[in-house]
């Protein structure tokens, strides 16, 4: 028999530590500290220009920062210097866009394959087989031949989630994938992120969805300038936090557009 | 097409002897043409290959491999094929030794050569256009799934080229196969120098009339295909 490990004492699957990064002039991260633990979903919520998406991408090795650690499963990829050692993190870790960007010359199958197929040389049909599996998750099965330009938006963003989750991911960054979406199709994109996270997918979310991000997260930080302004369990967040720039932020978003949880979505 | 098979029928009924002395010249001719049809499907062959490479040279991140493609696409997409087929014929050897052993060189395939300078340097800057047009979105999201700069471009970047560049590429491949009569200039026997030998031989001034509008009607059956299937292609992919 193996002792059980206290889940908090396993080191987190991602690790920043005093994170500063800047584009020229402009300092845009200011010392950002952030943990992530497998099986946790981690939201990011802050006004725009705040850093989030840059947060995401100094994790999956992107971009790198000047100075500070990040650590992700297991690898130091401060210290990595060659782009195939980035490269091959990040084949273990998901990014699904804003705008999709899926590959337009390509169908929904071969989208979700070329990288299992190419990147990792698996056998085609073994991932034919998973792809399949993928779409069926995404609630898109019978659309493996439509081209990405005969997909409506929230269709082409749960293909690009089935071709990130299609490399077996250990984590998978979501940036605003509902913001570029029509209404109606919004629900049906965070149905299948909340079937994903409660199935126990390790994420990082950037969103705007505030309710969605309440009722989905383990943990949500606000960003506000380059830093990580507050943190905690959503409830602490978004209830019972003394910081009034995240109630200002919290309660002016809300006051603009009621956050889509999606039920509606998952109707269909 | 029809209009001129009409006209050539007329003629033929009018001129039946001139149509009789040209049907006897008209092995010689087609002789001639496959050779312009061989050296205007190498040259594009070729060059499109070269094109490719110095292409996707041209956008390299490293200094040491940009600087050169630069360098000759500037140098030759502006150098007439005339000069260039001149160039090629009297500067290259007449045979290369490779390796210990010796192989012919003979001036056609030098005019091939001289063809597809300038079109290796068109298609690398019609690459390099495709390329650039084409959103770095589609690297990014081919960066965060694993695919390295040279396997995004072969398996994402270049097949959405390859449409966009269709167009651009049989208007190239169309003067090509016009350029290819100047390699007549040289002495190559294709069907422009064929039609001269055929009027120098009967020296009938009718005759001459009849063999170069054979020569044109020849050219124009070549490239007007090409041409009105570019002009579809452009309005199918006009985005
Ligand atoms: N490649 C870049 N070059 C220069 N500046 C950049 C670059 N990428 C981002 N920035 C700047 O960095 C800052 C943070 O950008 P980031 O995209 O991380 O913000 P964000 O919080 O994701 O905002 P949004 O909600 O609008 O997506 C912004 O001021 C942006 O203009
Ligand atoms: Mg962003």
């Amino acid at each position: 028999m193996t002792t059980p490990v206290p889940p908090d004492s396993r080191p987190p699957l991602v690790r920043l530590r005093d994170v500063h990064l800047s584009f020229g002039a402009t300092e845009v991260l200011k010392g950002v500290d952030l943990d992530v633990r497998s099986g946790e979903a981690l939201s990011i919520i802050g006004p725009s220009g705040s850093g989030k998406s840059t947060i995401l991408r100094c994790i999956n090795g992107l971009i790198a920062p000047q100075r500070g650690e990040i650590h992700v499963a297991g690898t130091a990829l401060h210290q990595l210097t060659r782009e195939a050692d980035r490269l091959a993190l990040r084949k273990r870790i998901g990014f699904v866009f804003q705008q999709f960007n899926l590959f337009p010359h390509l169908s929904v199958l071969e989208n979700i394959a070329i990288a299992p197929v190419r990147i990792l040389g698996h056998p085609r049909d073994e991932v034919e087989r998973h792809a399949r599996d993928l779409l069926d998750r995404v609630r898109l099965s019978g659309k493996e031949r439509a081209y990405p330009g005969e997909l409506s938006g929230g269709q082409q963003q749960r293909v690009a989630i089935a071709r990130a989750l299609a490399m077996r991911p250990e984590l998978v960054l979501f940036d605003e994938v509902t913001s570029a979406l029509d209404p109606e199709t919004v629900g049906e994109v965070l149905a299948v992120i909340r079937d994903l996270i409660r199935d126990g997918l390790t994420s990082v979310l950037v969103t705007h969805e505030m309710r969605f991000a309440e009722e989905i997260s383990d943990v949500v930080v606000f960003t506000e300038g380059g830093r990580i302004v507050a943190q905690g369990p959503p409830d602490a967040i978004f209830h019972t936090n003394d910081n009034p720039r995240v109630t200002a932020f919290i309660t002016g978003l809300g006051n603009r557009e009621p956050a889509n949880t999606g039920t509606e979505g998952r109707a269909r | 097409m029809a209009a001129v098979a009409a006209v050539a029928a007329l003629w033929a009924a009018l001129q039946p002897d001139l149509a009789v002395i040209l049907i006897g010249w008209v092995p010689y001719l087609a002789q001639g043409f496959a050779m312009n049809i061989l050296i205007s499907v190498a040259a594009i062959a070729i060059g499109s290959l070269i094109g490719l490479i110095l292409g996707v040279m041209e956008l390299a991140p490293a200094r040491w491999i940009r600087a050169p493609a630069i360098t000759y696409v500037h140098i030759f997409r502006n150098a007439p094929h005339l000069v260039l087929i001149f160039a090629t014929t009297y500067a290259m050897p007449f045979e290369i030794t490779l390796l210990g052993g010796t192989v012919a060189f003979p001036d056609w395939l030098k005019a091939v050569v001289g063809l597809a300078i300038p079109a290796s340097a068109h298609i690398a800057e019609i690459v390099r256009g495709a390329i650039q047009s084409i959103p770095t979105a589609q690297w990014e999201s081919a960066g965060s799934l694993g695919f390295s700069r040279l396997r995004t471009l072969r398996w994402i970047i270049l097949p959405q080229c390859l449409r966009r560049t269709l167009p651009a590429w049989m208007n190239l491949y169309a003067s090509i196969a016009m350029g290819s009569a100047l390699a007549s200039l040289v002495g190559v026997g294709e069907l422009l120098h064929a039609a001269t030998d055929a009027s120098t031989a009967v020296r009938r001034t009718d005759f001459t009339i009849a063999v170069y509008l054979t020569v044109l009607v020849s050219f124009f059956a070549y490239c007007y295909p090409i041409s009105r299937l570019t002009q579809r292609l452009e309005r199918r992919f006009a985005v």
